[in-house]
Formats: C-alpha cells, structure tokens, sequence
C-alpha cells in the first residue's frame, strides 16, 4: 500500500471513529458530517505534508470545532443540533486529548446505516460515505445514479435517522443474524463481483472494491470471530486476488476457467484462506462462507493445476438452500454442467423462472456457452446476441463476440 | 414511466452506420442491444435517425419560414437514433443506457418524458 493511501485510511478512519462518536450522541448524522466536513478535509490535504498526527482524533477535532464556531456555519447545521453538537464535540475533545479510551461507536453506526426502516437502496451508500467519508459524487458514479439523485437519498436517510430518533445501539443477539447480514449485504453491494466463475464481474462498482474491503476489515476489528464477517471478507479477497488474472495485458476479458493462475495474488489467496479456515471453527455456516469456499476452491487451481468442479457444485447446492438468488442458481448450473455435463447443467439453467432471467446478463452468456457445447447452434446463437445486448463492459461484449464467432 | 434514451453518434459512426465494409462491424453491437431492450418489453417506441447533414433546420421569422441546412446545434457528436422505454425509475433508465455499446465519443442521453398532456 503506498504512503498516500495509508494516510488516506488514517484520515477516513478518525473520520469514522468522530462521525460515529458525534452522531452517535446527537443521533444526527447530517449535523455531525457538517461539522467534521472542514476538518476531514483539511486532514487529506496536511497530512500527506505532515504526516498523520499522533492524536487524529483530537487534530480532527481542534479543525472542526474552530469551523463550527463561525456563525455562518451554524444556519446550514440544524439550530437545535448546534448546542448538543458542540457538547458532544468537547467531550469527545477531551477523551481524545487525554489518554483515554476513546470509544468506538462504527460499529453501532454500521448497524444504524443498514437498519430495516432505511431504504434497501440507501444502506450502502450511507455506509460509505458516514463510516469511510466518501463523497456522494464518487459513491454516485459507482453506483451509476445522477449525484443530486444520490445526495437526496443519502439526506433522506439522514434525515429518517434523526426524525425516528433511531438509536445507536447494538442489536440483541436475537436480532443480531438478520441485522448483521444486512449489513454484510451492504459491504458486498459496493464490492459487488462474485460473478467469475459464470462471467462479468459488474463493470460499474469496481471502483468501490477496494473502499468495500476496507469496510470488510473494519467490520471484523469490530466483530471478531464472527464466522460470516470472516467469510465476506475471505471472499472479497478471492475475488480481488484475480483482478490482475482478469484481463490480458491487452484489456481483453478472460474468463476464470483460462485464467493464468500466476497473475493471482497469492498474498490475497493466503490471507482468504486463513480467514476461511478461522471461519470453519465457529462452526456456524452461512451464504459468504459458502461462496468464500466456493472461490476458495476455484484458487486451489493454483495449487493443483485443476479445478475439482464435483466439489463446487456441491458447494454451489448448499448456497442454493441457503439463498436461491439469481445468481447462485445460474453458478449452480455452471459448476453442474462442468462436473456432470452440459445437458446436465442446461436441465437446471432451463427450470430458471423466464421473468428472472429476461434481463440478466451472466444467464445468457452460460446459455449460450452450454448450447454451443450441445450443439445446438442457432438457439446458442440467440442466446448470444442476448447475452451481448444486455452487456455493460466492452471487453465481455468482445469476449462474447469471439466466442460467437462473430468476429475473429 | 416513459424515459428517452437518446443516442449521440461522432461523425465517424454516422458514417461506419452506412459504409459498406464498416457496416457490419457497427451494427453488430447495436443489434443485440436493441433486441435486448425489446425482449425485455419496455420499447413504446424507436427510431434511427439520417446523419446530421440530411437535417433542415427550420424557423419562422415574421411569420417566415426560414429554412436550414443542417442540425440545429453545431456539436461534433449529433443524435443519432433515440428509443421511448417505460421502465418503473431513473435508475432502470439509466442501466440500460449503460448497455449501449457506444463507439468511442458517444454517448447516450437519458431525459424522462412529459407526461401526456390530457
């Protein structure tokens, strides 16, 4: 990791720590970003000079309270926030000048941001931009809305944050598992990939990856030993090992299978596997370690030059019953037809309902890829153009091109 | 909802549309695009339109009619085809236009619809 980005996750992560603090105590997000905008600011621009001071949080704070004392300052935070806003500021000055603890609160705000009364569309962003400090341009353009679209949603988010008092707090240990998966849901949005063993990683997000695998490790500092925070992040590593093995040298897409297992990041690999494997001892399965395993064993391709598709379609099986998403029943029928055959794995790809599948890309590229194993020409060949039409990334469309036999 | 996807093409595509050996390299990325949107049964309706020096531009000055030569605005890239899709939001909208194989300087413009005036 070079200099620039060491102090950039520095900066994001006092950030995070005072947001988390401040909004946690006024439980008013917009009025703590407001006050902390300057300041973080101020912090990406002196630092990289100065380097990163010993107390962040105190520098951070010192910057903010000096801006949030100038009237003009006050109309655009909410009156009422102001004096609350700045009592808060001053404890968390003193507990950050002092040698005390100062208390964590990302993980409570993690929890808020992806709490069931915000909209499903709205989580991963808020998350992003309250727990990383990321702008609504730059998280916009990931997620491909206008950034007036996405400032909206993000200041309704708020907004219901503060008018439903919502509070930061931890769920109870009934709540915790469909809470937590909302939240790892919201990690792997804004990495969003997954998709190579059938085809396309979405072109669109991986601008994110790296802010997501940020989240992914921040999320485990703060929830140790908790086997699905453990099996997201191994799978967000998988996937990132390959991004250089993704392309040739040329910008031309490969698909996983021709992959040159040299191009992955072992350092990567080994770190995934030995988060998968603390994983396993918590004994307690769920839908990221079962994908995480399923890449897992796509990496041992590294290792054994071969690629054991019987045990992927396996895994495959267990993740359907876990989560019979789109995606997991078209990689079912991928893995099925390597192990066991293409009519085998058309058979399961064909039992898809046609309304799930009438405008998702990676289905038409495995049909197609498994009607031209069987021959079947002409409906490959529709099957292709499908898969073409609904393509986001020039180099899967070229991909696919080659492989219909539509260009050389 | 009714939004408009319009397509702005650089001189060199308008002429790749027609020429006959580039013909076939341009189209086919846009045919399995347009196939696509109409599979998904979202199309109320779509054109291609002639390159931007078959335009006659058309104003009235003192109830006269003047007539053009050529587009109304004077940009490289110029509207090339347009489709009306009825998508429930922006975003829909804005995924497919993310699908459309644009050549190098184009791009695509995505305008919600009036509602009808009744």
């Amino acid at each position: 990791m070079d200099a620039h980005r060491t102090i950039e996750r520095a900066a994001r992560d006092s950030y995070g720590r005072l947001l988390a603090f401040l909004a946690a105590r006024s439980r008013d997000v917009a009025a703590a970003e407001d006050a902390l905008a300057d300041a973080f600011r101020a912090a990406l621009e002196t630092w990289p000079r100065t380097g990163v001071p010993e107390k962040p949080e105190a520098w951070l704070l010192t910057a903010a309270r000096r801006r949030a004392i100038d009237a003009g300052r006050h109309a655009r935070v909410h009156a009422e926030a102001v004096p609350t806003l700045l009592a808060v500021a001053d404890e968390a000055q003193d507990l950050a000048s002092a040698d005390m603890m100062f208390p964590d609160e990302r993980l409570k705000l993690m929890f808020v941001c992806a709490h069931p009364a915000i909209d499903a569309a709205a989580r991963t962003p808020l998350m992003l931009q309250t727990v990383l400090g990321l702008d609504a341009a730059r998280i916009a353009s990931a997620f491909l809305v206008q950034p007036a679209a996405m400032g909206q949603r993000l200041t309704r988010a708020k907004a219901k944050i503060r008018d439903a008092g919502m509070a930061f707090e931890l769920p109870q240990p009934k709540d915790l598992p469909p809470r937590l998966h909302a939240v790892l849901e919201a990690i792997y949005a804004a990495y969003g990939s997954g998709w190579d063993d059938v085809a396309g990683a979405d072109p669109r997000r991986k601008g994110l990856a790296l802010e997501a695998i940020d989240l992914g490790r921040l999320l485990l500092q703060l929830m140790p030993g908790e086997p699905e925070v453990q099996g997201l992040l191994a799978l967000m590593l998988h996937c990132e090992a390959r991004r250089d093995g993704r392309r040739t040298p040329a910008g031309d897409y490969v698909p996983l299978s021709e992959q040159d297992a040299a191009r992955w990041s072992r350092a990567m690999i080994v770190e995934a596997e030995q988060l998968l494997m603390a994983a396993e001892k918590g004994g307690r399965i769920g839908r990221f370690q079962l994908e995480a395993a399923i890449q897992s064993a796509h990496a041992q391709r590294a290792v054994t030059g071969h690629t054991d598709w019987e045990a992927i379609a396996l895994l495959y099986e267990g993740l359907v019953r876990l989560a019979p998403t789109i995606g997991a029943l078209v990689g079912r029928a991928a893995a099925v037809a390597e192990a066991r055959g293409a009519a085998t794995g058309w058979e399961l790809l064909n039992a898809i309902p046609a309304d799930a599948t009438r405008s998702y890309q990676p289905y038409w590229a495995l049909a197609a890829h498994l009607l031209k194993r069987m021959q079947r020409l002409p409906e490959a060949e529709e099957a292709y153009n499908r898969a073409i039409g609904l393509c986001e990334d020039p180099g899967m469309r070229e991909f696919l091109m080659r492989r219909a036999g539509q260009v050389p | 909802m009714n939004y408009s996807l319009l397509f702005y093409l650089s001189p060199e595509e308008f002429e790749a549309r027609k020429d006959p050996k580039k013909r076939e390299a341009f189209w086919k990325g846009f045919l399995p695009y347009m196939q696509a949107l109409k599979d998904a049964g979202i199309v109320v309706a779509g054109a291609g339109l002639e390159a931007p020096g078959a335009a006659r531009t058309v104003r009235l000055r003192d109830g006269q009619r003047l007539v053009q030569d050529g587009p109304f605005a004077d940009t490289k890239e110029q509207l090339g085809g347009f489709f009306i899709i009825d998508v429930p939001d922006l975003d829909t909208a804005l995924d497919w236009a993310a699908r459309y194989p644009a050549g190098p300087g184009g791009l695509v413009e995505v305008r919600p619809n009036l509602p009808p005036v009744s």
